[in-house]
Order: structure tokens, then sequence, then C-alpha cells
């Protein structure tokens, strides 16, 4: 279940080949995406949701391949997203903003001309999403007079209303406090618990080492290695091409 | 009343309606069109030629009317799907001149001409042309026209236009597919103008392709914008004030575009919120006024202090 596999994709930009012939394989776990930046991280994620096609490889999801799926429709298959530089609704209010991620199973019918979207029922659900996230505080309020961390916590609610298997999660702990940052990690834990698929992209070291099971990392778009956290920290060629340093 | 001011209340009424169907597509779902004259005119130019050609009565020229405009608005807004923005004002603009040529250039349509002797509306043997019960028709279909906006406004579908509205790459990753609501977006605008370009046609008797040309877009854009984008109170006094007012003051009339432009320019300068608008300086003042008269005075002993 929630199996997903990137196959040999690679992406170019023009002359730039943001990605090479990568691969790799995830599923039931919290893997982390290292890399200095310029190595490729959001690409394969635009690549994985959707947003980009890759010029070469292919992503299966389950067993079926995403070719030709467009980004909403990824979120209806169960991968939902977050993006690096936060996307909030800004005028809609934080329910709202959630609302809108629980709103997809009527999005694509004709229903959607003839439901509320403010009812009990859906206004629980989101309530819910609101709680784990530990955002009902700020429930009524617009999305864009929240501070930079509640934003980054915002966009995490509104990929949850969506109910993904798989949660790709770009850098959501930047621009955090140390305190916040703890609380994010809880939080990715408890999402694991029940049962969904995390990939996160993480430039903190020491937040990505202590939360993922696994760690990919990038550099120039290629995969340098894959292993446990233990593992990548003592790895030569990691450790070159993240602090820069030379033999 | 006399014929004058009725006359004025209808056609008042007609903008009102034309202002709330563009809110639709501009102020929900954001796309900015200044081609919704063309859809007025198709909506007019259906009933005219049922009415003209087939001698068809004015139930059956106002709901085809509805229908053919609702079906244009789709069809015009498939290529609208590939242009955002600046790009997208410009193809609605390119669509309002194709509009106005076909109907100025093809005989069916009349010509330069225009089509003329549309019968007044009848129903049980009574003609409908001026007078109250005109006035009561159009401003009935104001009332239709609200109700449907206010109910999208409730409904998944109008928060699904608030997302491709506030960011296209959000709304996808939440599931929504900006395509398929723009489509909706243009088809609903387009068949609640073409209801409009009915009542219009049957009102005046006649239609000439210079009614629907691109400067009355920017007319029905300034009406919304003056008024307040994407409320449901802003498009209705945007449109009374700016349609009113140049009817009722005859010195205004000659200088109309000059002071919509003007006002244009004023309004995003200091209300870019509309004069109604969220958040405006008139809106939040009235209804501080309406709310809680007695405790205006709590926000100044808070700065006070």
């Amino acid at each position: 279940m929630n199996k997903l596999r990137v196959e040999r994709v690679s992406k170019m930009f023009g002359g730039l080949q943001a990605l090479k012939n990568v691969s790799l394989e995830t599923g039931g776990e919290i893997l982390g995406l290292i890399g200095p930046n310029g190595a490729g991280k959001t690409t394969l994620f635009n690549v994985i949701s959707g947003f980009l096609p890759p010029t070469e490889g292919a992503v299966y999801y389950n067993g079926h391949s995403l070719h030709r799926f467009r980004p909403h429709q990824i979120v209806r298959l169960g991968i939902a997203r977050t993006f690096q530089i936060v996307k909030p609704f800004g005028d809609l209010s934080v329910l709202d903003n959630v609302l809108t991620g629980c709103g997809m199973p009527v999005y694509p019918s004709w229903r959607a001309f003839f439901r509320r979207y403010h009812t009990p029922l859906t206004e629980k659900a989101a309530d819910e999403i609101l709680e784990l996230t530990d955002l009902s505080a700020w429930r009524d309020v617009p999305a864009s007079s929240l501070p930079i961390g509640l934003q980054r916590r915002l966009e995490i609610a509104r990929a949850l209303a969506t109910r993904p298997d798989l949660l790709l999660l770009d850098e959501p702990a930047a621009g955090l406090t140390s305190h916040e940052a703890e609380a994010l990690a809880q939080l990715v834990r408890r999402l694991h618990q029940q049962g969904k698929s995390i990939i996160v992209i993480e430039h903190n070291m020491a937040f990505a080492m202590g939360l993922c099971e696994r760690i990919v990392v990038l550099a120039q778009g290629e995969i340098i290695a894959v292993g446990p956290p233990e593992e990548i920290q003592n790895n030569e060629q990691v450790i070159n091409v993240y602090l820069g340093r030379s033999k | 009343m006399s014929g004058y001011l009725m006359s004025v209340a209808v056609f008042v009424g007609i903008w009102v309606t034309l202002a709330l169907s563009l809110n639709i597509l501009t102020g929900y779902a954001g796309q900015v069109s200044l081609g919704h004259a063309a859809f007025f005119g198709i909506g007019a130019y259906t009933s005219a030629v049922l009415a003209v050609r087939y001698g068809q009565p004015f139930g059956v020229d106002f709901l085809a009317a509805i229908l053919v405009t609702g079906l244009a608005g789709t069809v015009l807004g498939l290529p609208s799907l590939r242009v955002r923005h600046d790009f997208l004002v410009l193809a609605t603009m390119g669509v309002n001149f194709v509009v106005v040529a076909v109907f100025k250039y093809v005989d069916f349509f009349g010509g330069a001409m225009g089509l003329v002797n549309i019968p007044a509306p009848e129903f049980f043997g009574t003609t409908f042309r001026g007078g109250v019960p005109y006035l009561l028709l159009v401003w009935g279909y104001v009332v239709v026209v609200w109700l449907v906006s206010w109910y999208i406004s409730k409904t998944w579908v109008g928060l699904a236009f608030h997302t491709i509205r506030l960011d296209e790459d959000a709304a996808a990753a939440v599931g929504v597919s900006s395509a398929r609501f723009k489509i909706y977006a243009f088809g609903i605008s387009a068949a609640l103008a073409g209801g409009a370009g009915s009542l219009y046609a049957h009102f005046i008797g006649s239609v000439f392709p210079d009614t629907f040309v691109f400067v009355e877009s920017i007319a029905i854009l300034s009406m919304i914008v003056f008024g307040g984008v994407g409320t449901l109170r802003g498009p209705i006094i945007g449109a009374i004030i700016l349609k009113a007012a140049p009817e009722l003051l005859r010195f205004v009339q000659d200088y109309r575009f000059t002071i919509y432009g003007a006002l244009l320019v004023l309004m995003m300068l200091f209300q870019p919120m509309g004069l109604i608008g969220e958040g405006s300086w008139l809106w939040r003042n009235l209804t501080a006024l309406f709310r809680r008269p007695a405790a205006s005075q709590q926000p100044q002993q808070e700065v006070a202090q």
C-alpha cells in the first residue's frame, strides 16, 4: 500500500539538468530528502505531484504510472503536498483554507453546485484537522494575517484535509523556532503512526536526522547517498557536498 | 413615475444584472474580462433573431438567450484557459471585437442596421413594453441573478472559484481543476448576461452592433470595480451609480467614459476594494454605524491610551 516508485527520472530546464536519473522507492516510512540549494529536491516534488512533467523516466504510485496525471488528479489519488514558499489562500479564513482541502470529493462533479461548504459535518471534519495541527485558536482569522510559522502549519493542515496516504512536505521547518520545529516533528510522527507515508525536504540537518527513518541525499540532481541517518551523517561524500569541504 | 424615469430604472436593472454576472467571473473566479458586452450582445441577438426571423414568443427567446449565451461563454472561454492575467484581458477583448464584427458583417444579423421591430413580451394577450410590468420583470431578473450569485458564494463551486482566484497552484494542490472551474465561471457568467441581453432587446425593440462594443465592456468592469469586486453588494451599487448618473445628469452623458476612467483611477489609488467592498472606508463606517452604535467610541479610547 501507498508505495511510491520514482524510476530513472531526469528533468531538464533548457540546458540545466535539474534531475539526473533519479530512482527511489518509498512507502510506509518517513523519508528525508536533503541536499544543498539547487540540488533538485523541490523539482523532484514537482515531478511527483504532477506540477512538472519529467523529461525522462516515470513515477509510479501503487503500481500505476502517474504519467499524464494533472496535479489536481494526483491529489485525488492520495498524494498531497505543501509548498516551500507557502501558498495560503490569504483572503480566506484559516477554517475555509482547510475546507478547500475537505471539498475534494465534490469538486469533480456537479454536486459542487448544490452543496454548501459550511455545514456542521464539513466544519467538524475541518475542526478535527485544526485540532490536530494546533490551529484551532486561529480558526476564524484570515490566513494572510498569520505569522510564517503558523502559515507553514496551515499548509500542512490543508494538505491533510485532502486525506492523503502520502504526504510531501517541502521544508516544513524553515523559519520555525526550535520549539515550533519540535512540535512539528511530533505532528509528523503522529501522522506516520496513523499510517501515512511521508517525504520531508529539509535543510535543517538536526531536524531531518531526528525525524526520518531513511534519508536520500541529492546533489546537483543526482542521488549520492541513501541510508539511515547515522550512516548518512558519517558518509564522506555527503559531508563533502553538504559542507563544501575539500579533501 | 414618469416614462423616462421608468426606462432609466429598467436600464439600471439590466446593467445591475450585467455587473453581477461579470462579478461571478471576475470577482469570484478572478478572471478579468473585458469582453462581457459580447455576451450581453449574444443574448440580445439570440432573442432578436428568434423574435424577428422566427416569430418566437418572449419566453422562448429569453430562455434561448440564456442557453445560447451560456454555451457561447463556455466555448469562447476555452481559449482563455491557455492565458492568464494581462493576456486573458487581451483575449477577452479580442472575443468582444470578433463578436461585434459578426453582428455587423453577417446579413443574417441585420448588419450595421441591426434588427428592428422586436415585439414586446406578451403574456395572456397583454403586451409588456415599458410600464411597471416590464420594470418588475427586469428587477425580478435582478433578484434571480443576485440569488444565483449568493448561492454560488455558499457552495463548493464558489469556494473553488476563490481558490483559483487566489492561487492556481495551491488550488491544484487541494484538488481543484482550474480549467474546469474557469469554464464553469465563464459559462454561468455569460448565461446570466445573455438573459440581460434578451431583456434589453425586448425593451428597446431593436438591436444594433454598436451597443455591444468593447467600451461597454469597460463600463461594466468599471461598475464592479467601483462598487467592490467580489462582493454581493458592490456590483449593484456600482451599476446603479454609474448607470443612473449619466442618464439623470444630462451634462455627464457626454463625458461618460471620461468620468468612468477618472473614477477607476481614483478608486485604484485610494479605495482598491471599491466603494463598499470588504474593508473599504465607507463600508467600515457603515457597518460600525449599524452594528454597535453605542460602542463606537471604544476604539478611539484605545488609541488615546
